[in-house]
């Protein structure tokens, strides 16, 4: 006997007596034999309990944990331990996408305090259950756009992090859709690029806030002839900037979109985090995804429901809006539980923290007069700075010492060369941040 | 308080976190640039947080509390040392950028477990940068496009898919800018060869399969399909939902099928959250492993490392795909280990058999002869009562019901899955449940019409949800 299967010989007796038939490999008569797998598996033995447990621990040993300053769209977070309690409690972990509203409640119920919240954050309208990430909901919203205004190029800032840019070329290309690239002049999205662009077939804008050098873009002034050429305005945000940062709805913007990682989520890899979406009311059928709406039941009491569901695969097929099913659920709950612990004044708090962290670690690293500021623009916990050391040795010598250094630019375009981009979230102490700036100024000693 | 919104127990000034005191100054935010509206979130307390979610958790029902026979979903207990390993830290705390020689064991998670799935599907590589299986029938649809056009075959961009499919797919297809063209059924729910023959031609891109299908029978004729579509110039996708049925019996590889997904969350035991987050790996057969997206995990002088190459479809996901879900189903495979596998599917296709068979003379039985994983009714013999009324009625029984109203090849379908981790006396309790409902429906049917009659909640009015939009807490005030 094993674990994963209950069943006695006597039990496999009965059941095989009640259909029928002589032994289990009857019921595949009907897959040609020339299919059926007769070799054993090459595959290792079984591990009991005891076992797994040791051969995980050598191989979690192999990843060193480190102390970070590096961002680029994955960051070190705060995580309240309440959340990990409770989005382990089996009727969230365990359950299936809510299709029976009856004994699915809970899940539904915080589906919508999900959407509640992205709406409160982004000051728009409307939001979705959720997608699979940051990138994947930056090209579910290009998609909306060249739906509805029925065009078929997008303009992109080269201040957006290339791992979104990456992902939306992939989709562009499949589905022929344009791109056209929008400038950038020290660190920022040149809005005189971004207008000279605008043509009767731009479908839509994409730009990030903060953006990928950790710049806070100034977008005022851009939604005016966005929507006067009939084009869709669409922010990449940071959610937990937007307790303090003006939100996509006072910038103008149709489309929110963005990744939830950064609240609460840890870094785990790259994953599981979770897309966000919130928009205008004019585009919510345009929107992907589940859309959890509140009704009453047949005695007027509150309940909630999956609602809007023509816009989805399961009813429309190939003309659905996406063909998104399965999304983050439980990484919703998780941000969720965030927000709700975090409240009005904490979401504030941790945003000025890591602020604050930045610009004391941004003039602590230029005092080295190691580096040098590439840009003078205003920045969130992300920052650019100009190295006079080889960047790649110096992270090399800094992750000998346990520290994740910030992101070599040089490594990702070579028009970067020696420039660094390094982050300080709200996780970071004053005790770390001098420990790095002693190890930097440690390593011109070295040399 | 009980039926409240988080944001219905707020009160101004409470707070449910503890930051360290900031030892730096504080730095203002340039004042155009921030925020002039109010932000209404909750003010609760921490003991308030754990009690609302705690709530909400007792109105869900989950795997761990009863049988969840979700036609098609795979709803397998997830074992808890799953979730033990993915808990560890080293994991969890890891950077997605940190430098390959500090996330060796990540990556050898990877790489293992493409090779393990490779063993038991016969493909040769997987990538699991697809967060879900209708993200993993994207990808693999652009592989399949780009297949053609990196040939220069410039015309294919059509995708036969059978009319019984999941929506995912047609939807996916149209993801990737390809057309879809359906084929319809045979009588047993199967592929009409005929009419298959009649759509083949030069801009015929491949084919999507779910198999067993959707009807919960396998494709006989697969090894016949496979050959008329690779004479075609065309390339075969298995849609990995139904793999279940066929774990360690079958390989979708040795059947013709050129690329997969997977889902993890529901063949490999990862849990699927209320609805994700789920992983959808997608494999190939050994010519198409350049195709996969970027950046894929290698193996060269006993190191792992990243790759990205030009002739990939590129990326489709920011960093690697839901990781943390990978390490659950690691654990799952090696835990399993080659004694067991071979019993997976086996025992998935006895016990949906049984109840097949117990239940033919109380629901209509529209495909007679085996069935895999999953067996479809369309709906009672006797008695005045839809499927719906089934499906509410069991959740006085205590169980979650099937899946109703798809496939669609029939008008009253009930979709049961029970997969190979539910005992006899799990199914023999569900089959009495199910036949005291059938009798409910002649002697009381209206019992069936109004039920639910235990839940905390009766059945909701759809309609008003859809014709007047509720979607956040504001749209009450």
């Amino acid at each position: 006997m094993n674990k994963y299967f209950p069943h006695t010989e006597g039990d496999i007796k009965e059941m095989l007596d009640k259909i029928g038939v002589y032994q289990v490999e009857d019921l595949f008569k009907d897959i040609p034999s020339s299919v059926i797998h007769q070799k054993p598996f090459n595959l290792p033995s079984a591990l009991s309990e005891t076992e797994i447990r040791e051969e995980m621990a050598r191989i979690s040993g192999r990843n060193q944990k480190m102390v970070s300053f590096l961002g680029a769209g994955s960051y070190d977070v705060y995580t309240p331990s309440v959340i990990n309690a409770l989005t382990s409690r089996q009727e969230f972990l365990t359950s299936y996408t809510p299709y029976q509203p009856e004994i699915s409640q809970g899940n539904l119920q915080y589906i919508f305090e999900f959407q509640s919240m992205i709406c409160e954050l982004t000051g728009l309208d409307v939001a979705n259950a959720s997608v699979y990430d940051g990138s994947t909901a930056t090209a579910e919203a290009m998609f909306m756009a060249v739906v509805h205004t029925k065009r078929n190029k997008m303009l992109i800032s080269k201040a957006v992090n290339p791992r979104i840019i990456d992902v939306i070329k992939t989709y562009a290309h499949f589905r022929d859709v344009e791109l056209e690239f929008i400038d950038e002049e020290n660190n920022q999205t040149s809005k005189t690029s971004l207008l000279a662009r605008l043509d009767d077939q731009v479908a839509g804008v994409i730009v990030q806030n903060p953006n990928f050098y950790g710049v806070i873009e100034n977008l005022d002034g851009l939604a005016e002839p966005i929507h006067a050429n009939k084009s869709l305005f669409i922010m990449n945000v940071d959610p937990s900037t937007l307790a303090v940062l003006k939100t996509p709805g006072e910038t103008g913007a149709d489309i929110a979109c963005g990744d939830g990682q950064t609240l609460g989520i840890p870094t785990a890899f790259g994953g599981p985090y979770v897309g966000f979406m919130a928009a205008t009311t004019a585009l919510v059928r345009r929107l992907p995804g589940r859309i959890v709406g509140a009704t009453t039941d047949l005695d007027g009491k509150r309940g909630f429901v999956l609602t809007l569901q023509a816009r989805e695969q399961h009813i429309r097929r190939e003309k659905a809006n996406s063909n998104i099913c399965s999304n983050q659920s439980l990484m919703a709950l998780h941000t969720v539980i965030y927000m709700s612990l975090l409240g009005k004044t904490g979401l504030a708090a941790v945003a000025k923290q890591a602020y604050s962290n930045a610009h004391y670690l941004c003039e602590a690293l230029v005092k080295t007069k190691m580096f040098e500021k590439a840009n003078k623009n205003p920045f969130f916990k992300e920052f650019v700075l100009k190295s006079k050391v080889n960047v790649g040795e110096l992270n090399k010598y800094l992750g000998t010492l346990g520290i994740l250094s910030g992101l070599n630019l040089g490594e990702i375009n070579p028009k970067l060369q020696n420039q660094i981009l390094f982050c300080a979230t709200e996780m970071r102490c004053k005790e770390q941040m001098d420990d790095l700036v002693r190890k930097v100024e440690g390593f011109k000693n070295v040399r | 308080m009980y039926d409240k919104l988080i944001f219905e127990i707020s009160k101004p000034g409470r707070v449910g976190y503890s930051l360290p005191k900031s030892e730096v100054k504080d730095w203002d935010i340039p004042e155009e640039l921030t925020r002039k509206i109010g932000l209404d979130m909750p003010e609760v307390t921490e003991l308030d947080v754990v009690r609302h979610f705690t709530r909400l958790s007792l109105k869900n029902y989950g795997v761990d509390q009863g049988f969840y026979p979700l036609g098609s979903c795979t709803m397998k207990y997830n074992p808890k040392i799953n979730d033990e390993m993915a808990g560890n830290p080293n994991f969890v705390g890891l950077h997605p950028l940190q430098p390959a020689e500090t996330a060796q064991g990540a990556l050898e998670i990877y790489f293992q477990t493409s090779k393990m799935l490779s063993e038991l599907t016969g493909l040769a590589e997987f990538s699991f940068n697809p967060f879900a299986g209708a993200h993993g029938e994207a990808t693999g649809l652009m592989i399949m496009k780009e297949y053609h056009l990196q040939r220069h075959d410039y015309k294919r961009n059509k995708v036969i898919i059978p009319d019984s499919a999941h929506g995912t797919n047609p939807a996916s297809a149209s993801v990737c800018g390809m057309e879809t063209i359906v084929v319809p059924s045979t009588e047993l729910g199967t592929v009409d060869i005929a009419k298959l023959k009649e759509v083949l031609n030069d801009e015929v891109a491949g084919m999507m399969l779910t198999n067993p299908n959707t009807v919960g029978i396998f494709e006989k004729d697969i090894l016949e399909i496979s050959k008329l579509m690779h004479a075609n110039g065309s390339l075969m996708y298995y849609d990995g939902a139904n793999l279940n049925a066929l774990l360690g019996v079958s390989r979708p590889g040795d059947m013709g099928f050129d690329i997969m997904h997977i889902n993890l969350h529901k063949t490999f035991s990862t849990p699927h959250g209320g609805g994700g987050p789920g992983s959808g790996p997608v494999g190939v057969t050994k010519n198409l492993v350049q195709l996969l997206p970027n950046p894929r995990v290698v193996f060269e002088n006993n190191q792992y490392r990243l790759q990205s190459n030009p002739f990939s479809i590129g990326s489709v996901s920011g960093f690697y795909g839901n990781f943390l879900v990978v390490v659950r189903a690691y654990t799952y495979l090696r835990t399993l280990g080659k004694e067991n596998v071979g019993m997976v599917g086996k025992m998935a296709v006895l016990n949906a058999n049984y109840i097949k068979e117990s239940l033919k003379d109380y629901y209509k039985l529209p495909i007679k002869g085996a069935c895999k994983h999953e067996v479809v009714f369309d709906g009672l013999v006797k008695g005045e009562a839809s499927t719906l009324d089934v499906a509410k009625r069991l959740m006085d029984y205590g169980y979650h019901p099937p899946t109703i109203y798809f496939p669609m090849l029939f008008h009253q379908s009930l979709m049961i899955e029970p997969t190979e981790m539910e005992s006899k006396e799990t199914l023999d309790d569900f089959i009495e449940a199910m036949i005291k409902i059938a009798k409910e429906a002649e002697e009381n049917p209206d019992l069936l019409h109004n039920a639910p009659h235990t839940t905390i909640i009766r059945r909701l009015d759809d309609v008003k949800a859809a014709r007047t939009p509720i979607i956040k807490y504001k749209d009450f005030l």
